[in-house]
């Protein structure tokens, strides 16, 4: 039995919203694979719940016309990973979230609750910064769209208010169109593992895959929040595929990074982390973008 | 409080009232008597509460009772024949000696159903990705990873699809 005081299943978007308005304290909860852990915990106990589980409207991955991949927030990692449309247009998604626990956990674990979280940790966060994606967050006056770059506001914090549930993030045609990426998770352990350090390296090269045209880097546990290396990205835009390029990028996100020493690492540990992990995740990625860098 | 909910638990259709605060673990240990359904860590992390929703393993330990309202659950228990015969995964488990305390024994197998569910075929890498929600302590994994191979091996020959 879980020490839980208040539980309220949600019937719809609407619904949930109005128990949240009723509710100053109460928490939504999603798969589970976080709240209910930390009501054992103890950290959470007595707490009241909102639920969204098994909220249809929540549910599922689709394309819109002009071609945005929305995915519903309560959407399981194991069912992203196998859709169609992520495997065929943003398996760096897939990939990355197919590594979050283990597979009983990836039934229930849900893309919006690893999201909301906002623990920087998160195996969804890298990729979805990686990927421009954008938060629909629906309250009780209406909807407000977000970039989630904006969406995080410290470590377990994010900005969205109380009275907001986060009802689809949406990835626009012109950030996936034409990439190759990829996403590397370090741990102790191949699974049942949190990250000590993410990285995803999303790159679109020119035409004739010899230099890069876009590039996107971010981390997760690199600093508080999931983050992007914007600085790097923009000065190898333009740079011939090669040693130069790996090296420049490598050595330019230890410039924008910060990481903390904690039980699972020590800061300069990843530091040596995250200027490797950019390089492989940069060589693998201009592969899936059609191009090779010689080693 | 209690509540009335309906789930079809192993083809059978069951009503009850449950605590909204009860996990799944318990409703199907405690109130139906499946204790195929073992409760190790918890918190989700050993898997031998591992049980099939709707097709898919999950572990019933952080999987609140309320949630199965309407749908198919699916334990060892069920794997039973009409006559009481073992499954031929249960069986391969047993040819291939991939048993010593038993404990986790009932979540690997349901983890195998839900893997030969699929009709594909897996080799040895894949399937330890696969398993990796399950702690044994006993076995060192390699004759569970036999008895995985031989019975995928045995239903693709059976169903195949690549």
């Amino acid at each position: 039995m879980y020490d839980i005081e208040k539980y309220y299943q949600a019937k719809d978007v609407a619904d949930c919203i109005r128990a949240l308005r009723e509710d100053p304290d109460a928490v939504i909860i999603s798969g589970g694979s976080d709240v209910l852990i930390k009501i054992r915990e103890g950290k959470m106990a007595g707490c009241s719940l909102v639920s969204i589980h098994g909220i249809p409207e929540l549910e599922g991955i689709r394309m819109e016309d002009d071609g945005t991949i929305v995915i519903g927030p309560a959407t399981t990692f194991s069912h992203i990973t196998n859709n169609d449309i992520i495997k065929k247009h943003i398996p760096i998604l897939g990939n990355a979230v197919d590594q979050a626990g283990g597979p009983q956990l990836r039934n229930i674990g849900t893309i919006g609750g690893n999201v909301c979280n906002g623990v920087t940790s998160a195996d969804s966060a890298s990729s979805l910064f990686a990927l421009n994606a954008v938060l629909e967050l629906t309250g009780p006056d209406g909807v407000r769209l977000l970039p989630i770059q904006e969406f995080y506001s410290g470590p377990g914090r994010t900005v969205r208010e109380h009275t907001e549930l986060l009802t689809a993030v949406r990835i626009t045609r012109e950030n996936y169109e034409g990439f190759g990426g990829h996403y590397i998770k370090y741990g102790k352990r191949e699974a049942m593992e949190i990250a000590t350090m993410g990285c995803a390296v999303h790159v679109k090269l020119n035409a004739d895959k010899t230099a890069v045209e876009d590039l996107r880097i971010a981390f997760g546990v690199a600093a508080p929040t999931p983050m992007r290396c914007t600085k790097t990205e923009e000065s190898v835009k333009g740079m011939p595929l090669g040693q130069e390029l790996l090296n420049a990028v490598g050595k330019g996100v230890l410039e924008e990074v910060n990481p903390r020493t904690s039980w699972r690492a020590s800061r300069e540990f990843r530091l040596q982390l995250i200027e490797e992990m950019s390089r492989r995740a940069l060589a693998q990625a201009v592969i899936y973008a059609g191009g090779e860098i010689h080693a | 409080m209690l509540k009335v909910i309906k789930m079809i638990v192993n083809d059978k259709e069951v009503e009850l009232a449950v605590d909204e605060r009860e996990a799944l673990v318990d409703t199907l240990r405690d109130r139906l008597g499946l204790t195929s359904v073992k409760k190790g860590c918890e918190v989700g992390e050993c898997g031998a509460c591992t049980v099939l929703v709707d097709g898919e393993a999950i572990d019933s330990c952080i999987y609140l009772t309320m949630w199965a309202e309407g749908r198919r659950i699916l334990t060892v228990e069920g794997l039973k024949g009409p006559n009481g015969e073992l499954s031929p995964i249960q069986q391969a488990f047993i040819d291939e000696a991939a048993v010593q305390c038993g404990f986790c024994t009932p979540g690997l197998i349901m983890t195998a159903v839900e893997i030969v569910g699929t009709g594909k075929k897996y080799n040895r890498e894949e399937l330890r990705k696969m398993i990796s929600g399950h702690l044994c302590r006993c076995t060192g994994y390699e004759n569970i990873l036999n008895a995985m191979e031989r019975i995928v091996e045995e239903t693709y020959k059976v169903v195949g699809e690549e």
